[in-house]
């Protein structure tokens, strides 16, 4: 059974918002009718977006380091949101793991929002029902795209190709195998909701060489002189 | 959680609805072993339980975005303790009003076989109603059997006290043991609250570390990724500082369950003492919200 989902790459995002604004773009021109910007030029601009970027920082000033979280719908395998939703609007596909709203059968009662532990979900104002992250489905599977570009918009957006899309239960995906190589965790996975969406833990590639290695690499003898270097004479056996 | 009024004017409406349905079947089947009431007491408390709980219907109504969609909410009721709130609710409704007419047409025995029903169906709804919270997991202060057993507390302590005041004017031979009743459930429904408060101050704060994934003692949010507040900012955080909810939560104990006790003892009409508990009781659900704090607002710390 095949279960989409992204995997994000804390390594890469930089935190641009790229896929942010495309993700709005492709989902406020979508035929569910356009995601509220309520007061867009005002003092206190507001609205209804399915991904943010987050951003944290670790540590204590001046050691720090800013982390950045993009955070869309998690595609849950186990989503609280879906059994509570009286009216079955809220959704989750059996054939790929997509888990939506259906926007004309919601009645806009927000106890899904409340369920969800992520706060992914977001009640558009203006429609007056609830939205999220559709993993663009409405790309997925559209025949009149090409190929290559049938993917969610906000990966097709990231500049750093920190998202990548797949199924993670095709253990040869390269999700799956990215998840399995580079320790790729989910969001608070002890309440039971078994996200899709994994994130790839930032590392620091740092390569630890001792001066000795580099010397030794180029004259592998050189080690041996190592007395004669400091100015200590050589003993009997080093004489040979 | 933000306290959503609709919500709390529901919930306070419908368990004082239930609890005088339930009071009055009970005072029903007591008939004959004690002091009578008169029929016109049972249909007007019972006409007063019918119109709190369209009342609190009318309220439930200006919490949905669609309101006109509604129905569609019985569909799912396998799965969904809302759905089946909004099932059960009705039900109620017609077995009560059922129940009142044949009282009025003096049909004792059915009277007496159909309140089973309806104090069943009145019981059932304050479970429908306490699931409703006590099934979202993520929201630990909710999650566990006392908070159904709370609304069923609370909501017959209310309707016992709104049926002892309607009791003053038309039963007063029943009215003292009303009264009585009442001030013994408020005491119970007391205790029960106050096993909620001291199990939810116990309750361990979820971490931003897990929640995003960094194994780091010092985390500090500082943008939620837009210049405005949004929605999660806006359903989840009550907004209101420390000393405000703490007076809440006073005025809730206070209202709700000391003075109506000590106002009983002293012999204050029931159904002033009734106002006051009501009152109270919207408090101590604003609170019940306010306490509630929600994991997704670990990534909405600041804007
Ligand atoms: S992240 Fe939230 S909205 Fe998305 S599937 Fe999981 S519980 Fe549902
Ligand atoms: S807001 Fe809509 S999708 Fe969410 S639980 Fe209510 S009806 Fe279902
Ligand atoms: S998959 Fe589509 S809807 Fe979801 S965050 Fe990306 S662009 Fe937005």
């Amino acid at each position: 059974m095949t279960q989409f989902a992204l995997v994000i790459d804390l390594n890469v995002c930089v935190g641009c918002h790229a896929c942010v604004t495309n993700c709005k773009q492709w989902n406020t021109g979508g035929e569910a009718g356009p995601l509220a910007d309520l007061n867009p030029y005002g003092k206190d601009p507001n609205g209804t977006f399915f991904n943010r970027i987050l951003s944290y920082e670790v540590g204590t000033f001046p050691n720090t380091e800013t982390w950045y979280l993009p955070k869309s719908c998690l595609h849950c395998e186990d989503p609280p949101c879906v059994p509570v939703c009286p009216t079955g609007a809220s959704y989750k596909r059996k054939s790929d793991g997509i888990v939506l709203v259906d926007y004309d059968k919601c009645i806009g009662c927000k106890y899904c929002s409340w369920a969800c532990p992520y706060g992914v979900r977001e009640f558009d104002e203006e429609r007056k029902v609830m939205t999220k992250c559709t993993l663009c489905v409405d790309r997925l599977y559209d025949t009149s795209l090409p190929e290559s570009r049938r993917k969610p918009a906000c990966v097709l957006a990231c500049p750093a190709g920190a998202r990548i899309f797949g199924d993670i239960h095709d253990p040869d995906s390269e999700v799956s195998r990215r998840i399995r190589e580079e320790g790729g965790f989910q969001l608070m996975p002890e309440l039971g909701t078994r996200p899709a969406n994994h994130y790839l833990p930032r590392s620091k590639t740092v390569l630890p060489i001792d001066e000795a290695q580099v010397v030794r690499a180029e004259n592998p003898l050189r080690h041996d002189e190592a007395p004669h270097a400091t100015g200590l004479q050589p003993i009997e056996e080093e004489m040979g | 959680m933000r306290p959503a009024f609709s919500v709390l004017f529901l919930t306070t409406l419908i368990g004082a609805a239930q609890g005088a349905a339930i009071i009055l079947y009970a005072l029903f089947l007591a008939k004959g072993s004690g002091p009578d009431a008169p029929l016109a007491f049972y249909l007007t408390t019972g006409g007063v339980s019918l119109l709190l709980l369209a009342a609190g219907l009318v309220a439930s109504f200006f919490h949905l975005g669609h309101p006109e969609r509604a129905w569609r909410a019985v569909t799912c009721w396998r799965t969904s303790w809302l759905s089946r709130e909004v099932i059960v609710l009705p039900l109620f409704g017609f077995a009560e009003l059922l129940w009142l007419l044949l009282l009025w047409q003096g049909d004792w025995r059915a009277a007496a076989a159909w309140g089973s029903v309806m104090a069943f169906l009145a019981i059932a709804l304050y479970v429908c109603t306490g699931m409703i919270y006590a099934a979202v997991k993520v929201l630990r202060e909710w999650a566990h059997p006392i908070t159904v057993v709370n609304y069923l507390l609370m909501g017959v302590a209310s309707g016992a006290l709104l049926t002892a005041g309607i009791a003053e004017g038309l039963a007063p031979a029943v009215a003292p043991m009303l009264a009585k009743a009442a001030l013994w459930l408020t005491l119970i429904a007391l205790v029960g609250r106050g096993v909620s408060l001291w199990r939810n101050a116990r309750i361990p704060p979820y971490s931003t570390a897990r929640a995003i994934g960094v194994h780091h003692q010092r985390i500090r949010q500082i943008s939620q990724g837009s210049m405005g507040g949004n929605y999660n900012m806006r359903e989840y955080f009550h907004g209101q500082p420390p000393e405000v909810v703490r007076a809440v939560l006073i005025a809730a104990l206070g209202a709700g369950f000391l003075a109506p006790v000590v106002l009983l003892l002293l012999g204050v009409p029931a159904l002033l003492v009734f106002l006051l508990q009501y009152g109270g009781l919207l408090a101590e659900r604003w609170y019940f919200f306010a306490e509630a704090r929600h994991p997704q607002n670990l990534y909405y710390q600041v804007v």
